[in-house]
């Protein structure tokens, strides 16, 4: 590519991101008003039913569609600076401890797609990654992720986002933790464990310049928003009919704080359910506006993300069964524990 | 050319095999399309994230989509 070329193109992104950011902020600032004037337009108050139904939807799927955008623009540039390659190398070696924090932390900026779960674990005990730390990774990657921590940020606010950040970050390293001091590398199947540790040949380490990363910033919100945005609408929607419609205290019963045996119940329930969090989230705030408890939630939420039937089945092409239930059994112990720590906490 | 596509057969993978074949042909380059989806076989080429792509043997992408102004520049 000609340098001038290039400039171009950088210069193009520039402007438009001059040209964005602005239009961004001010449609961000305008949500409220904008949600309140259609239901106007409709003849509607919030104090109906339908019209608080109708304001939740037109106030929330903007809200989050922009956060979304912008987020996973900014994790999509970010993500070119953690190559799976460079995460592996700053963990090789690590001892149990200081890695497991540092890969939980990583699990969260390096690009990860849980179709790729296995050539990652894979690639990263070869290089000698340790077994608890690569564990600490595989856990937090899928579970802390951008579009889960931005649809707890719109619907619930920073407070909620960061809890679940910290306590998603604990969980996996906890639990990293675990597995590595139970010594379960033998349960690794035996096609894994003849791996000899390889300098397995690199992809191009290819010096991105700011056009490329602009460029994935770009992919990145095309591929996330691209597929998340009807689980969003969806979401919200059933969401918004909860908001109008359903009782108040009606889930107080069933997923109330007094209710001491739903946190086990929702993990259980999440493990085989597979959805994203885009979905689960929306719906997941209206109930708690009806009486669920927060930690029973966020304990399903996790749930449904971490520990999923398709990965477990994915996994099993590489661990043992004795493993995979390990890893469950670990995963979902500290996920109940969050629930309790929240539900008695707040 | 000999094309390597490694990757568990996800939607991904499969839209950026055509993505360079197509790339590729316009090019006027026969193609040869190989897809590799064992796993040891994807690690022992060293992809940690899928899709990788490979052109007569070199590994020249991992873990995204490629567009075609990047198959074109793995050309040289």
């Amino acid at each position: 590519m000609t340098t001038t070329l290039s400039n171009r193109l950088l210069q193009r992104w520039l402007l438009g991101l001059l040209l964005a950011v602005p239009l961004w902020l001010l449609a961000y600032a305008g949500l409220d008003t904008f949600a309140t004037a259609v239901i106007g337009l409709l003849g509607l108050t919030r104090a109906t039913p339908l019209g608080e139904a109708l304001h939740f939807f037109f106030y929330d799927t903007p809200k989050v569609l922009l956060l979304l955008t912008g987020i996973v623009f900014l994790m999509g540039v970010v993500q070119t600076f953690f190559a799976p390659e460079r995460t592996r190398a700053l963990l090789a070696g690590k001892r149990l401890g200081v890695g497991n924090v540092l890969a939980a932390s990583l699990g969260i900026v390096t690009p990860f797609c849980s179709c790729s779960a296995v050539p990652l674990f894979i690639g990263f005990l070869s290089a000698g990654v340790p077994l608890g730390i690569t564990f600490s990774f595989l856990i937090a990657a899928p579970m802390v992720n951008e579009v889960a921590l931005v649809m707890l940020f719109g619907m619930f606010g920073w407070k909620v986002a960061l809890l679940y950040l910290g306590l998603g970050l604990l969980v996996a390293i906890v639990s990293g933790l675990v597995i590595g001091q139970l010594r379960m590398e033998r349960f690794l199947e035996d096609w894994v464990q003849k791996i000899a540790r390889s300098d397995a040949m690199h992809a191009p380490d290819e010096a991105l310049n700011w056009t490329q990363r602009f460029d994935a910033g770009g992919r990145h919100v095309r591929e996330i928003v691209g597929k998340v945005w009807p689980w969003v609408i969806a979401g919200i929607a059933l969401g918004a009919g909860i908001h109008g419609y359903v009782p108040e205290d009606f889930m107080a019963a069933i997923m109330g704080r007094d209710a001491w045996w739903s946190v086990p119940a929702a993990v259980l329930l999440g493990v085989p359910m597979y959805t994203n969090a885009a979905g689960i989230i929306p719906i997941v705030e209206a109930l708690i506006g009806k009486g669920a408890a927060l930690g029973t939630v966020l304990a399903f939420m996790m749930s449904v993300i971490a520990l999923s039937a398709p990965e477990m089945i994915i996994l099993r092409k590489v661990l043992k069964p004795r493993l995979i239930a390990t890893f469950a059994g670990v995963v979902a112990s500290g996920i109940v524990l969050v629930g309790f720590v929240f539900n008695a906490v707040l | 050319m000999k094309v390597t596509i490694y990757g568990p057969g996800c939607a991904r993978c499969q839209k950026t095999a055509e993505i360079v074949q197509h790339t590729l042909e316009a090019r006027g380059l026969p193609v040869e399309l190989e897809k590799v989806s064992d796993y040891a076989a994807i690690a022992a080429a060293g992809v940690m994230a899928t899709p990788g792509v490979a052109l007569d043997g070199k590994l020249v992408s991992t873990g995204k989509l490629p567009t075609a102004a990047e198959v074109e520049a793995w050309l040289g």
